[in-house]
């Protein structure tokens, strides 16, 4: 009566060519950079150029949560930036203290009378609080001796704000625009908190000096920058195997049918809070581990960071590069902030128009806006869209 | 037959309108029922009630041998209690294909990490095929769903009902927009599902009641008003007048 259904089992990456050729481009990508960085020199590519091209592939990583959240499961989600934040400042607690231990220990090392505990930890938060007025150590600071402690933060803390707040959000079952506002103000009120001085957080001096590994100072930075660049690499492509693989089995299609319809997934016995929830809180935790790897490459946090604005700018990334792909995120966080740091950082010439100079520090913007509005009128799948024209040929 | 199901006394207000009205209801497992009335009759609404979707103002939905009340449970523990339901207008998920829209409506664990280690078994994708064949949809279990016609996405949501193995069937307008050969396939299809399972339909089509041959509800305005066999309540004068009069 029926045949049997004669599909092969076939492999994840086999199902999935997308995945291995996004991982050989990494890899060649990796390579690349590090040959043309150690092979010829800085005078090819520089020190702060690796370490830009590190800090992107945290974007991309970021952005790839947020395309899984955003594209697959349709939570526009603009709050993802705050866990990035937080990662950046859970791994900069580590780094401030660490090094401040040891110019601490260092300098009273000659006192005549060896320093107790107590006299050394007051001196380091001396130094680190001395800035905001304040000579203790907050009780926020209490692991911050400890790498794995604080390692353990960098997960743990945008875990559980997120699955507090998703609880919460998704349990009321606010949807769409609802929801994204409600993210723009969670991450607006912890921006704002943070700028207070009496956070434990150094208010709006953030945490600086991030880009000084403890233990590794005798190295120079061009090492560490590599270093720190494989380490990115490394996240980017794990992050993109483990939602690679979250989204292309049945878990995936069930948040797919979220996204276009939940009503019709509750019908079909799936609790779709649950779901939401995990896929919210999941992509947080990846966000958290981006940021502790993006923070220590640029060297400084604060705040401002964790604006509002960073968090639109990341939706903007990923409709650019294609929503609901994986690549196209990549693709678009890519493309978008090494735009953004060439045409903002002075790299691209001012345009002499006679009557007006076109200085694009300030024009950026203008521009960013106007490439955006353009893909969604002309390409709404984004840049990575164009691949379906170039493969697809009807 | 023992009761399955059990609405009594169900009322539920819309603004003032009276959607239901003081509406009792039984259906047996197993059991084949068909529902007729006229339009705002509250055929759908009662269905709404039943699923969750709709908290009725008072009344009680009473369900199974351990007689739990479904009307503190959200939309998808009813589900996985084991009520389906097959809405008036078609409604699959578009943008995957059929073998994904089955194999989401296959009946497993719904917990979402049972769905995320999930294993594709041979089973499943037997069943899938067994069920691709009934809907005549074999040939296109690779396609998107979205891409099938009005008819083959009846028959997709049809099929994803019966993946889902439940024990009562809410079936709401199953013929609409089928041939008459698809029309008499599908009242096939819900008289053998009714031989081990409650199946309630909601029909316009009286031809197609007729053929189905089961006891009929008559709903109007939110009530029952009147029930038995399909020429029985065609019989009553009331019934005639409100709906087949016309």
């Amino acid at each position: 009566m029926t045949r049997p259904d004669i599909t092969p089992r076939k492999g994840f990456l086999a199902e999935n060519p997308s995945v291995s050729w996004f991982l050989g481009c990494l890899g060649l990508f990796t390579l690349g950079v590090t040959v043309l960085s150690q092979g010829f020199g800085p005078a090819l590519l520089s020190t702060s150029m690796v370490k830009i091209l590190g800090m992107t592939l945290c974007l991309c990583l970021i952005a790839v949560a947020m395309d899984v959240v955003w594209g697959y499961c349709g939570i526009l989600s603009l709050g993802h930036f705050a866990f990035f934040g937080i990662g950046g400042y859970a791994i900069g607690m580590w780094l401030m203290y660490a090094r401040t231990e040891g110019i601490v220990v260092e300098s009273l090392a000659n006192a005549p009378i060896p320093p107790t505990q107590a006299e050394t930890r007051d001196a380091i938060a001396t130094q680190i609080f001395g800035v905001v007025g304040s000579n203790e150590l907050p009780a926020l600071w209490a692991f911050a001796h400890s790498l794995p402690l604080q390692l353990v933060m960098v997960a743990l803390v945008p875990g559980l704000l997120a699955l507090v707040f998703g609880w919460l959000a998704f349990r009321s079952r606010v949807t769409g625009v609802y929801l994204s506002i409600l993210t723009q103000a969670m991450t607006l009120a912890l921006s704002l908190y943070l700028f207070q001085n009496d956070t434990g957080l150094r208010g709006n001096n953030g945490l600086s000096g991030l880009q000084n590994i403890p233990g590794l100072l005798h190295l120079p930075q061009s090492t560490i920058a590599l270093w720190f660049f494989w380490a990115s690499a490394l996240a980017l492509g794990l992050g993109y195997l483990l939602f690679a693989w979250l989204v292309s089995g049945k878990f995936g299609s069930v948040i797919r049918a979220i996204r276009d319809n939940e009503a019709r997934v509750r019908f079909l016995g799936y609790h779709v809070e649950s779901y939401k929830l995990l896929v919210f809180t999941l992509t947080a935790i990846v966000s958290g581990l981006a940021g502790a790897l993006y923070y220590p490459q640029a060297g400084i946090i604060n705040p401002a960071e964790i604006a509002p604005i960073a968090s639109i700018y990341l939706a903007v990334w990923v409709a650019i590069g294609g929503r609901g792909r994986l690549y196209g995120a990549v693709i678009g966080a890519a493309v978008v902030s090494l735009a953004s740091s060439w045409f903002t950082g002075g790299g691209a010439p001012d345009v002499n128009l006679g009557f007006y100079t076109i200085n694009w520090t300030d024009w950026w913007l203008v521009l960013l806006g106007l490439g955006f509005v353009a893909v969604t009128l002309f390409f709404p799948r984004g840049i990575s869209g164009l691949f379906d024209m170039l493969v697809r040929k009807p | 037959m023992t009761t399955l199901l059990e609405v009594s006394g169900v009322s539920v207000t819309f603004d003032g309108f009276r959607a239901i009205n003081n509406l009792s209801i039984q259906i047996g497992e197993p059991e084949l029922r068909a529902v007729i009335g006229p339009n705002g009759a509250g055929k759908t609404t009662f269905m709404d009630i039943v699923t969750g979707k709709t908290r009725p103002d008072e009344g009680r939905v009473i369900w199974g041998e351990k007689s739990v009340s479904l009307l503190g449970m959200s939309e998808s523990a009813i589900a996985r209690a084991g009520i389906g339901r097959k809405f008036q207008k078609p409604t699959v998920f578009e943008e995957q294909t059929v073998r994904e829209n089955l194999a989401m409506a296959l009946r497993n664990k719904r917990g979402p990490f049972d769905v995320l280690f999930h294993k594709r078994s041979r089973k499943g994708a037997a069943r899938i095929a067994e069920l691709a064949e009934e809907i005549g949809l074999r040939d296109h279990l690779p396609r998107r769903a979205g891409a099938l016609s009005h008819g083959q996405k009846q028959w997709l949501e049809i099929g994803m009902l019966l993946a889902q193995d439940p024990r009562l069937l809410l079936v709401d307008e199953p013929a609409a927009g089928m041939t008459p050969a698809e029309r008499e396939h599908t009242t096939d299809i819900l008289k053998r599902a009714a031989k081990t399972h409650a199946v309630m339909v909601i029909e316009h089509d009286m031809e197609f009641i007729r053929r189905l041959g089961c006891k009929v509800t008559v709903l109007h305005e939110g009530a029952v008003l009147a029930e038995g066999s399909l020429d029985h309540v065609t019989q009553n004068k009331e019934v005639i007048d409100v709906y087949l009069g016309r």
